[in-house]
């Protein structure tokens, strides 16, 4: 699948370099004509940090686009779905239903059902992972989700945390302030230092970062401090993990799975590998909400025939 | 299908579980929603199109602190919530 | 006799030197405050910091370590002060100087920067009850001052301008690094300086009011720690626990040192 990287200024700022801009992404799958779809649905993802906008036509990935959510969450669906539409020369009249889903569901003023992040989540789970898929999880920009699923990708236990900043990507993003080093670059220098260090022993990122400058006197290197961060949120997600039960198949969604820093102490810690995905890691919850919207004109359909 | 509201922060781990299964059709005649001096909990549709009860969200993030007046630090034996909750769905983890 | 207490905060060190004054015929020891220092640590370690903070304390009293009879010490890093006789912990040491500045007090409040506590105390100064929240900066000091620098005021000028408002702004976010943001965004939406500094510190103090319940609020009730200078804050906080009347000592940093002297002196007898 070839994917297009768009990078788009979303707002004037000042000049400072912006060390927590991670790249934004718009795709469609060009071997496939839409025009000839019977159904057509469409997932919004409105998080805090980011928005997502996922077409699914009939039943299938077909585009989606991962931007910045703005300080208008209104206006952060609208623009989302834009996006992909203009890849594909597409009109909302064209779409068919549209869920909402994440933070700002309440706000996509064009979606036909809400549903919440936790099941879109674990459906898109199981479209991008497959049906092996049991334990999900998701760390968005302001919360960090444990799920565990069915084969169907229905929820059996789950729980959310977004109170804390720490295992979410907020907390990560300070760090990336704080080491003046841009977020992605964040895990592969996690990687390049003589010897793991113990995780910094707080758990509030407020504190972390205080931590974290004694570290650097101490003569920690940049990369050590980062290490020492990155194990403090695995061994933190981990505890999320276990709190709803750990079995494979293992699946990462959201932002973190962009971080092998963070990633591979977490199957260091569980003893388990994550699974594979090709897609975009950031479009689960759209994606989910997307097929959602497909189950559910399925049935409609079904009624009326 | 356990839901685990609330949250871990530096301070320590807070969740109040709900077991759908044992929600659905409640038993109790939802003496939760009352029994509770705070009245965090109420009846949602969830996902699934099934009639459960939740925490409210903005409790959620101060549970700890929502649930102290029930939870004095000398140390408690019960808990207004899960005595009404007859069919066992509703757990503290702390 | 003289003995010190010394309080290892997680953001500032203090020390007080305690005398025993002898009263012919009184019944009860009385003692007076002979010097007290507050040292950020700045470039030191915590131990250094200690040891820095007590000889000029000393320095200052013209003393010599070896006329101390003992030496008390409390606070995050307690177990850093090498020189220490013993240590205590928060609860006692600010239970006691609380108490000895105010001898009717039953419920004390101890918010520093980095920890936010309530304690029931009986009329011998001992805490019998405590509930804190460690170890989250929304719990304490921390908040309010991350939210000040949002603001770009410092923390005084935060606390005065909460006192100009009226308007009670629930804030949605319960962590700092959040708060931060929700804080620009009442900020982008023209919302009033006051009304967000009010904001800020009724959320801090409804935390704190939470622990302080766990305990019980009971009889006179007293506020220690550095937020004490922040008249805001003790305004937000008579509010969230409805009280009329909080006390506040005049060297509110200072209790949980003195109380450390305190306990010192009275295991010397």
């Amino acid at each position: 699948m070839s994917a297009t990287s768009i990078e788009t200024t979303v707002e004037t700022m000042p000049a400072k370099k912006e060390f927590w801009r991670w790249q934004e992404n718009v795709w469609v799958d060009e071997s496939k004509d839409w025009k000839s779809a019977k159904l057509i649905t469409c997932g919004i993802d409105v998080g805090s940090v980011s928005s997502q906008a996922v077409l699914v036509v009939d039943g299938e990935l077909y585009g989606f686009n991962s931007m910045r959510t703005g300080n208008n969450s209104p206006d952060s669906a609208t623009n989302a779905l834009q996006g992909v539409m203009d890849k594909c020369g597409m009109q909302l009249s064209d779409i068919h239903y549209v869920v909402g889903t994440g933070y700002g569901r309440v706000n996509v003023p064009f979606a036909h059902k809400a549903i919440t992040e936790i099941a879109c989540h674990a459906r898109g789970a199981n479209y991008m992972g497959g049906n092996s898929v049991r334990t999900i999880l998701d760390m968005g920009g302001q919360d960090c989700k444990a799920i565990h699923c069915d084969e169907k990708g229905k929820v059996t236990n789950f729980l959310m945390n977004d109170k804390c900043a720490a295992g979410t990507g907020r907390g990560m993003e300070v760090i990336s302030d704080l080491m003046q080093i841009p977020i992605a670059e964040l895990g592969p220098r996690s990687f390049d230092i003589d010897a793991e260090p113990d995780a910094v022993s707080s758990v509030c990122v407020v504190f972390a970062k205080s931590e974290a400058l004694g570290l650097l006197k101490a003569g920690y290197t940049k990369n050590k401090v980062i290490a020492a961060y990155c194990q403090a949120m695995a061994e933190r997600v981990v505890s999320l993990l276990e709190r709803i039960g750990v079995e494979e198949g293992f699946f990462i969604t959201g932002g973190i799975a962009k971080n092998p820093g963070v990633v591979k102490r977490i199957e260091k810690l569980l003893g388990i590998k994550a699974m594979e995905t090709k897609v975009d890691s950031q479009i689960a919850g759209a994606l989910g909400a997307a097929l959602f919207g497909y189950t559910l004109m399925q049935k409609q359909g079904a009624k009326a025939a | 299908m356990i839901a685990n509201y609330g949250y871990k922060d530096g301070s320590g781990e807070y969740y109040i579980s709900i077991d759908t299964d044992k929600c659905i059709d409640c038993a109790a005649g939802r003496a939760c929603l009352e029994a509770c001096p705070k009245q965090m909990f109420e009846v949602i549709a969830d996902d699934y199109d099934d009639q459960v009860v939740w925490v409210k969200k903005p409790n959620c993030r101060t549970l700890a602190y929502d649930c102290s007046a029930c939870k004095p630090a000398a140390g408690y034996a019960s808990l207004p919530c899960t005595l009404a909750c007859t069919p066992g769905a509703i757990k503290h983890s702390w | 006799m003289i003995t010190a207490g010394i309080d290892m905060g997680s953001r500032t060190v203090k020390v007080v030197l305690l005398e025993e004054i002898k009263v012919e015929g009184a019944p009860q020891l009385k003692y007076a405050i002979k010097k007290t220092h507050i040292m950020m640590p700045g470039d030191l370690d915590p131990d250094q910091a200690a040891e820095k903070v007590y000889d000029d304390v000393l320095t200052g009293a013209g003393l010599k370590r070896d006329q101390i009879s003992a030496v008390f010490a409390t606070g995050a890093g307690r177990k850093q002060v090498a020189f220490a006789t013993e240590g205590i912990t928060e609860m006692t040491a600010g239970a006691k100087g609380a108490s000895y500045m105010f001898p009717l007090a039953r419920t004390v409040v101890d918010v520093g920067a980095e920890e936010g506590r309530g304690m029931k105390t009986d009329e011998q100064g001992r805490a019998v009850d405590f509930a804190g929240n460690e170890k989250c900066a929304a719990g304490a000091g921390s908040f309010a001052e991350a939210m000040s620098r949002a603001l770009q005021m410092n923390l005084k000028e935060f606390g005065d301008a909460s006192l100009l408002s009226d308007k009670t702004i629930p804030m949605n976010a319960q962590c700092t690094v959040f708060a931060e943001s929700e804080v620009v965004s009442l900020i982008h939406s023209a919302t009033p300086k006051n009304d967000i500094a009010k904001a800020v510190l009724d959320a801090v103090a409804s935390r704190v009011c939470a622990m302080v319940r766990r305990v019980g609020i009971e009889g006179e009730v007293v506020l220690i720690g550095g937020m004490v200078h922040n008249a805001g804050f003790v305004q937000s906080l008579k509010n969230a626990m409805g009280v009329d009347k909080i006390s506040l000592p005049d060297m509110p940093e200072y209790i949980s040192a003195l109380g450390c002297a305190l306990i010192a002196a009275e295991r010397q007898h």
